[in-house]
Parts: C-alpha cells; sequence; structure tokens
C-alpha cells in the first residue's frame, strides 16, 4: 500500500469529485470534499515522512517506466508543498462549511465543491508529477476549476475577473506548452529527470534558450509576479472568501513551485543563473512587486483588495530570495512560501468573518469592530504581525531569512529594499488595526449592535492557522530545516 | 486576443493562438520520409514521431474545456451585464465602484 501512494495522492481527491456531483446534497458533498481532504493531507504527510529517510521517490505510473512512461518524482520540496496544499485545503474546506452558504445558493454547493476537489487534484498533481507535459495538464485541470470556483461568487464583478483570469491564465499556460515543446524538440524526452540529462548536450541550444523564456513568462504570469500579476486583485477581491482564502494559500506557491523546478532541477543553476542571468528579470520583478504593492496596498479602501496587493509584495518577496540562487536565499524563499500561505490564509479567514457578519470588507466602516468580534480581530492582528514580520511569528522568520542571505551575498540594496518595505507593511496593516481596535465608533453610524462574533466553524480554522503561524514563527528551526534541505537538492539538480 | 474588445472575439483569439501551438508540436513530429505512425506489416517503412500527435490530443481537449469554461462565462456576463464589450463591462464596473 505505501508503495502506491505517489499514484493514491492524485487518486483520492479526484474520485471524490464526480462523487460529489453524483450526491446533489449540499452538506454531503461537503463532507465528501473534506473527508477525501483529510485523507489527501494524510497521505502528503506520509510521503514526506517517506522523502526524509529514505531519500527521493520515484514511482512510474501505470508499472510503464520511465523515460517512456510518465513518473512521478517525489523529493522534499515536492513533499513540503503537497502537505501544504492539502493541509490549507483542508483547514479552508472547515471553515468554507459556513462561509459558502452565504455567498453560493445551496442548490449549487455540490458543484461548488467538486470544482473544488478537481482544482486541488490538479495542484497536487502539478506538484507531484516529474514528467514536463504532464504538468501543463495538470496546470489546466487545476486552473479551469479556478476559473470556476472564482465565477461562483456573488458580486457580479466575480463573472469578469473569472474571464479576465480564464484569458491571462490560458496565455500563461500556453507559453508554458510553447517551452515543453521546444525542449521536447531539442532533447527528445519529457522526462524531468532525463531532460536534466540531456539539455546540456543537446545540438539545439538555441530552442533550449527559446524554452527557457517562454516557461519564464508562463510560470510568472500563472504566479502573478509583478508586472504580469494583474489577473490577481479581481480574483481574490471578488471570489467567494473561502475560495480567496484557498488560492491565496496555495495557487500562487505551487506555480513558484514549477519555476524551482525547472530553473533549478532541469536547466540548472549554473545555465539559468550562471551563463543566462536570469536575476536580471527575476529581481528587478520582485523588488517592483514587493516595493510597488505594497504602496498600492497602503491606498486601497477594501480589506480583500488590500490582502491582495499585499499577496503579491509577499510573492515578490519569495522571487527576491529565489533569485539570490543561493543555498540560504532559495531556503528563505522556500520558507516565505510556507509561511505566507499560512498567514495570508488566516488573514483572508479574519477578512471573510467579517464579511459573514457585516456584508462587506470596506475598511473606513470597520470602527471599533474589536468591541464586536474580538476573537477575529485578535486573529487578524496576530496575522498582521506575521505579515509585517514581527519577531515570534512566521513572518519573522522568513524575513529574517531572507535578509540574513542577501547580506551574505553582499546586496545591500535589495536588503535596504527588503527592510523599507516591511515598514509600508507596517503602515498598511497598522491602519487596519488602528480603525478596527482603537477607534471609537462614531455615534449611531455604523453601531454594529446585535453583531456577535462568527460562528465556531469558521473561528476554529482560522484560529488552527494562527497557532500553526506562532509554532512555525517561535521553533522556526523545524521549517527552516526542511527547507534547507529542500535547497540542497534544488541547487544539486537531479 | 488583447486588441479586441468583444470577449467572444477574445475567446477565438485564444482559440486561433492554441491552434498555432498545436501546429508546433506536430510539424515537430515530422521525420523525413516518414509517413503516419500507424504500425502495418511493411518493414521497411518509417514513421513519424506519434508522441507529439498524443500531446496535441491532450492539448485539443484542453483548450476544448477552456473555451467551453470561457462561453459559459461570458453568458452569464451577458446575462447581468447585457453586454459583451470589455470596455462598456469596465464603465458599468467603475460607476459600480464609486457609488
Amino acid at each position: 500500500m505505501s508503495d502506491q501512494l505517489p499514484a493514491l495522492q492524485i487518486l483520492i481527491t479526484m474520485l471524490a469529485a464526480p462523487l460529489c456531483v453524483l450526491c446533489r446534497h449540499a452538506r454531503v458533498s461537503w463532507f465528501i470534499a473534506f473527508f477525501a481532504n483529510i485523507l489527501a493531507f494524510l497521505v502528503a504527510w506520509q510521503l514526506l515522512m517517506q522523502v526524509q529517510s529514505s531519500g527521493a521517490i520515484r514511482y512510474a505510473l501505470g508499472g510503464w517506466a520511465a523515460p517512456a512512461g510518465i513518473e512521478y518524482y517525489i523529493d522534499t520540496i515536492n513533499a513540503t508543498v503537497l502537505m501544504l496544499v492539502s493541509g490549507i485545503s483542508a483547514v479552508v474546506l472547515l471553515y468554507a462549511y459556513e462561509s459558502v452558504t452565504k455567498a453560493v445558493p445551496l442548490a449549487k454547493h455540490y458543484l461548488f465543491y467538486a470544482a473544488w476537489l478537481l482544482c486541488v487534484t490538479g495542484l497536487l498533481g502539478i506538484v507531484i508529477t516529474g514528467d514536463a507535459f504532464n504538468v501543463f495538464v495538470f496546470i489546466e485541470v487545476s486552473s479551469l476549476a479556478t476559473y470556476m470556483l472564482v465565477s461562483f461568487g456573488d458580486d457580479r464583478r466575480a463573472l469578469s475577473a473569472s474571464f479576465r483570469y480564464l484569458i491571462l491564465g490560458s496565455i500563461g499556460a500556453s507559453f508554458i506548452l510553447i517551452g515543453i515543446g521546444f525542449l521536447y524538440a531539442a532533447t527528445g524526452t519529457l522526462n524531468m529527470i532525463d531532460l536534466a540529462d540531456r539539455i546540456p548536450d543537446s545540438q539545439s541550444q538555441r530552442s533550449v534558450l527559446v524554452a527557457f523564456s517562454f516557461i519564464t513568462i508562463g510560470v510568472l504570469i500563472k504566479s502573478a509576479v509583478f508586472p504580469l500579476h494583474a489577473w490577481l486583485p479581481n480574483a481574490y477581491t471578488y471570489a467567494p472568501v473561502a475560495v480567496t482564502v484557498f488560492l491565496s494559500g496555495t495557487a500562487t506557491k505551487v506555480s513558484l513551485y514549477v519555476l524551482l523546478r525547472f530553473f533549478f532541477s532541469i536547466f540548472g543553476k549554473d545555465y539559468s543563473f550562471g551563463q543566462l542571468f536570469l536575476n536580471g528579470v527575476l529581481l528587478p520583478a520582485a523588488i517592483g512587486g514587493f516595493v510597488l504593492m505594497s504602496l498600492v496596498a497602503v491606498y486601497q479602501t477594501d480589506l480583500r483588495r488590500m490582502l491582495a496587493y499585499s499577496s503579491v509584495a509577499q510573492i515578490g518577496y519569495i522571487v527576491a530570495g529565489f533569485s539570490l540562487a543561493s543555498q540560504a536565499g532559495l531556503s528563505a524563499g522556500i520558507v516565505h512560501m510556507v509561511n505566507h500561505a499560512i498567514i495570508k490564509a488566516s488573514l483572508f479567514m479574519a477578512v471573510g468573518c467579517i464579511i459573514y457578519r457585516i456584508g462587506h470588507s470596506h475598511i473606513p466602516s470597520l470602527d471599533n469592530l474589536f468591541k464586536r468580534m474580538p476573537l477575529t480581530c485578535t486573529a487578524f492582528v496576530i496575522s498582521g504581525f506575521g505579515l509585517v514580520g514581527v519577531p515570534l511569528t512566521a513572518g519573522f522568520v522568513s524575513k529574517f531569512a531572507l535578509v540574513g542571505a542577501a547580506m551574505d551575498k553582499g546586496w545591500w540594496i535589495v536588503t535596504a529594499l527588503v527592510l523599507m518595505s516591511s515598514l509600508l507593511a507596517v503602515v498598511y496593516v497598522g491602519r487596519v488595526v488602528e480603525i478596527m481596535v482603537f477607534r471609537r465608533a462614531r455615534e449611531a453610524d455604523h453601531s454594529f449592535t446585535g453583531m456577535s462574533e462568527a460562528p465556531i466553524s469558521m473561528l476554529l480554522p482560522m484560529y488552527i492557522l494562527v497557532i500553526v503561524g506562532l509554532y512555525f514563527g517561535i521553533n522556526g528551526s523545524q521549517t527552516l530545516g526542511v527547507a534547507n534541505d529542500a535547497a540542497r537538492q534544488l541547487l544539486g539538480g537531479f | 486576443m488583447i486588441a479586441r474588445h468583444n470577449l467572444v472575439k477574445k475567446i477565438i483569439g485564444l482559440g486561433v493562438f492554441q491552434t498555432s501551438i498545436f501546429y508546433l508540436y506536430i510539424t515537430m513530429g515530422k521525420v523525413s520520409g516518414g509517413s503516419a505512425p500507424i504500425l502495418s506489416d511493411n518493414e521497411q517503412i518509417i514513421y513519424s514521431n506519434p508522441v507529439p500527435h498524443v500531446l496535441i490530443l491532450t492539448a485539443i481537449v484542453v483548450g476544448v474545456a477552456t473555451s467551453a469554461v470561457g462561453l459559459a462565462l461570458i453568458v452569464r456576463i451577458y446575462e447581468t451585464y447585457d453586454t459583451i464589450e470589455e470596455d462598456e463591462i469596465r464603465e458599468i464596473e467603475a460607476l459600480e465602484s464609486d457609488a
């Protein structure tokens, strides 16, 4: 049984999706989705244990040996992202039980959860596969499910946001497809390990270069790296809140994993960063992201849109870590991938609780919310501190690692910019905290009388994430150790 | 796809773009002097590479699904906005946000 775990990882959620469609009942389909996700999380955990004890796993799907057959390749970075995706999905599904009830009509819930399961299947598939074309297939599976999920929002702008995301996301995926095609033309294989072997010896180096360019752009679009982030703010703002929580924690992180896999494992660090100077593209994009997007976030009046721009900024930090191309930089980026997913998910959950009770997330109207919804506001404050990078939170661990890695390489300007943009984060988080906690309610204007705290089924998952964030902040060595392992393996190639 | 404001034209543009990618793959598979990759008894025969064909079948299905989702979205957008021109939709949304 434990031999077949890699296949199970995909099959559990994939088979649960049609089950959801077949049983039309809203609550039963939720239960199927939740149960399938818990199983998927347990499988991912088991896989991580296996990888840590006995090294990378290579699983030939259907018994067809690579390179002719499709292979699943799992090492530390894969297993970490698998656990992240399945874990966040399980926690958010618990949250979605109540939250989705308000956003989506009950009759449509079974379709919503089926789409959710397909999205999780796609994301897990992207992470687990060791075949380049398989990556594209799973990217499209997860993307299509995501477009559907985003369009479930009750605001009609969700539809045009989803459409825009569809167009831009399909362009990104098509670019990745073109890149894979050129790689196949240059080497004759699609298996990632084989590609890594054959690329340096290939006779058509120009094809490899073209492939590299196309894959870079495609992956950057999918990861919403500045300036290719245009689809993200609207998609996050108008989708149902549970979907935003889920996407903020998983979709962009998985695309960043694809970036790591292609640049470090397949093309190799020497080719990508030595010969081709990928730094020149990644670093300005990253800096533009965390500086400019933090600035834009300061001026937003809607809480969700502000957090969406903040997400683009944090993705900038992750990409900055990657562009350092050193073990310290890579592990800083990977740690931030995990930590940001947890922090942003809990922040969006808090916003969802607010929307559940009040109906909107307009920042200036949230005066003195602390009095009515103390638990939600506390969670928001703690996670907000995590976003800024206050010590004892997970965000501090990753910021510290990032600054340390940048100083190791002597990139003083980048260090200064990272610290400066953290101050911007203080501004945009602090503004909301000030309004929610410290400002006295203006008379009769927005009185929250009769407003109670969010339901326990929404508070519990949120606090699970907050506590996990604090745990990873206080005991950062665990995540850093795993990230270091992953970074070392990535730098070493296959 | 980017220049056209009509949403359906964007989907058409996407379809044309994806079809051109399929051509790229299939032309890659042709071996000079090769014939269709269908097994035959003739031992002298050279086959064109069948793998790109298989990849493209998958990609075509993906393209169909994408167009289907896109068109379904356009139907819903038309039902709520009464237009499928992107600039008009943006105007309506801008008014809504300011209100």
